[in-house]
């Protein structure tokens, strides 16, 4: 049994890559993951990879920040402390628009920027898993896992025909622990 | 669609040749992961002094108290609002580049959004600490929140575009941040699977575990999709916010309708020419040509026309209105700006903002690096002198002239605003040195399809419309890093 964990096939080039999506994916082998260095459109889609819901979470928190603030300045304006201004009526909605909008961004923002860290599981000092270490700088790199995904030199071969500068068989997942 | 090819009509994003994605990386990170040039150490120390004299300045008004200002009876905001509403504005700049030209897809954005974004934090940084200043007793600055309170509750007045300001500004200073951080996230990552030891231990905790993954990138990019289109109307609202400040008063000169766009499109135009005067610096000594050519500067040359022209008609506007109104208050606050005591301030204003960016139209002139830079400088000037103009013109005399008078700044003034500039550039020379300057995975994208080696390629298959492809080469004369040599043997 080969202690091979994962097979990694580097490309120097985003459609070479795409065409070894498409290789792997036409004979079967299952795709852990790609790393690339910058968004590659079209990826989820050969991958399965859903559309991603943070616009919805945005949408509520957006609401969410709005509602907070628009009830906070309705309670001190017009119902805790109401001040006479030449007789005009407490509840001034025009003057509590301004401060909604920005309560409705702030939120929107802090939200959804929030809800995409938790659930990529970013958060400040989480050690980086990374199977390759340039593939935060020039290579596309498309991991196979290699348990149950043999032969191994089969799937090597595939990569090399797609246009893989590089194949390694790493014997660890992540090559950033220490 | 990494390989989505452009039309060929269109100038190239990134210009050079062999230009791979490593060699981004190693062109945008050299003074990242090199020690810094001696250049970087003189404008350093230079800036840290002007930021000593800030801090020595505003402790000296925190001590002694705001008596240590110019400000008199009639006179009661000058140098502070006017530094603070500059700061401001200077710093829209960089959330109309990165959340507006993203929405509509502009993509020559990509290789000066990073700088422009943290160039709006360090603005905004710089704008706070002026409303921290001229609050006088800063340890009482959560005075403007709505906390419980026993006097009563006695709660803040929402009614106030003072406490809209406090919700603004605030807002956009954290939105920005995090956009901006949010965009850092990838790069930073690169930054430390290239370094070791101690460095890559910090890039790592800053990096938050980053990887590239297809999930987190897809998610990335809804993320920085909604924030441009929130940050855009937020950005629009700020500056409407701080021109409100003026507008809902009862002030001749002040009270205007025009304010709100006059103010945005004002801001936008001081925050581009800040862009250019440190952009056309920085690609020169960080060796970025490649990436912010020509064609980026000559675009933001043409912004400011537009923003400029805008501010133009609105002082006229202006002008006409308060002749048209009738309103003697009014009309008298505008004749007296330009002939008044402080005409000097009305028409270096002018001169500024109106004339001196229409001397762009002339395209030797806007595809001129040196002309280009003096004139950003010039334009900030006269943006400064615009809030000057604004603010004190139109307080030192209104409705009673027993109470007019005249405005004199005291070296604290002069210090707090020259020491804000040294604040401003002590950070910015900061983030170039421990932060990527350009967007790297943005940049990596353009190189396909907008780089001018892929469209020279092109030209090379020979399958292009030959009239497109000499449009195309006369666009690329005005090119200072184009090796124009090339193209002549090529066909």
């Amino acid at each position: 049994m080969s202690s091979t964990k994962f097979i990694l096939g580097l490309f120097d080039d985003p459609d070479d890559m795409m065409h070894g999506i498409d290789k792997l994916q036409k004979n079967s082998v299952p795709i852990y993951d790609v790393y690339t260095p910058m968004p590659i459109h079209g990826i989820e889609a050969k991958l399965g990879v859903k559309p991603s819901r943070l616009g919805y979470a945005a949408f509520m928190f957006g609401c969410l920040g709005g509602s907070t603030i628009f009830s906070i300045i309705y309670y001190t304006m017009v119902h805790d402390w109401p001040i006479n201004i030449g007789g005009k009526n407490y509840f001034a909605v025009p003057d509590f628009i301004p401060i909604t909008f920005e309560w409705t961004v702030l939120f929107t923002a802090f939200g959804m920027v929030a809800t995409f860290l938790y659930a990529t599981h970013l958060f400040p000092g989480r050690t980086p898993r990374v199977m390759d270490l340039r593939a935060t700088d020039d290579m596309f790199v498309i991991a196979i896992d290699a348990k149950g995904n043999v032969p191994h030199d089969d799937i090597t071969s595939l990569l090399k025909e797609a246009g893989a500068v590089e194949i390694k068989h790493n014997d660890r997942k992540y090559v950033s622990y220490e | 669609m990494a390989s989505h090819h452009e039309s060929i009509i269109r100038e190239p994003l990134i210009t050079g040749k062999d230009i791979t994605y490593a060699q981004i990386t190693d062109d945008v990170l050299r003074p990242v992961e090199n020690k810094p040039t001696k250049a970087w150490w003189i404008g350093f120390i230079v800036s840290v002094l002007g930021a000593s004299l800030w801090v020595f300045a505003a402790g000296w008004t925190f001590w002694y108290g705001l008596g240590e200002w110019g400000l008199n009876k009639t006179v009661g905001w000058a140098w502070d609002i006017t530094g603070f509403v500059w700061w401001v504005g200077i710093g829209h700049a960089g959330t109309l580049i990165s959340a507006v030209l993203l929405l509509f897809r502009q993509n020559w954005r990509n290789s000066i959004n990073r700088s422009a974004e943290a160039m709006t934090i360090f603005a905004v940084v710089c704008a706070a600490t002026y409303i921290v200043a001229h609050m006088g007793r800063p340890w009482l600055a959560h005075f403007c929140l709505p906390l419980p309170n026993q006097y009563g509750s006695l709660w803040v007045n929402f009614n106030s575009p003072l406490i809209w300001d406090v919700f603004a500004i605030s807002t956009y200073f954290s939105v920005s941040l995090v956009f901006w951080y949010t965009g850092l996230l990838p790069d930073i990552a690169t930054i430390r699977d290239r370094a070791t030891g101690l460095k890559q231990k910090i890039y790592s905790v800053c990096s938050f575990g980053w990887t590239g993954s297809v999930k987190t990138w897809q998610r990335f990019e809804t993320v920085s999709l909604i924030l441009a289109g929130i940050s855009t109307p937020l950005v629009l609202s700020v500056h409407t916010i701080v021109s409100m400040d003026f507008a809902t008063s009862l002030e001749p000169g002040w009270h205007t309708t025009i304010f709100p766009p006059y103010f945005v499109a004002g801001a936008i135009f001081s925050g581009f020419a800040m862009v250019q005067t440190l952009l056309l610096v920085a690609r020169k000594v960080l060796a970025l040509e490649n990436y912010i050519t020509m064609f980026h500067i000559e675009s933001m040359n043409k912004i400011i026309i537009l923003t400029g022209s805008i501010v133009g008609v609105a002082y006229i506007t202006e002008f006409f209105i308060a002749w048209y109104s009738g309103v003697e208050y009014e009309q008298y606050a505008f004749i007296n700006r330009a002939t008044g005591p402080y005409w000097w301030a009305y028409w270096s204003m002018m001169t500024c903002n109106v004339i001196s960016p229409q001397l762009l139209w002339k395209t030797s002139w806007r595809q001129n690096i040196a002309f280009s830079w003096v004139l950003s400088i010039v334009v900030n000037i006269g943006m400064w002198f615009e809030r000057f103009v604004i603010i004190v013109t139109s307080l030192h005399r209104d409705y009673i002239p027993s109470s007019w008078a005249m405005f004199y700044p005291t070296w604290v003034d002069v210090a707090i605003f020259v020491g804000s500039i040294g604040v401003f550039f002590t950070l910015f020379l900061l983030f170039i040195r421990v932060l990527p300057s350009v967007a790297m995975a943005e940049v990596k994208l353009l190189l396909k399809g907008s780089s001018e080696q892929a469209k020279k390629k092109l030209i090379e298959e020979g399958h292009l419309d030959p009239s497109h492809v000499a449009f195309y080469k006369e666009s690329l004369t005005k090119f200072d890093s184009v090796d124009l040599s090339a193209y002549d043997k090529s066909i």
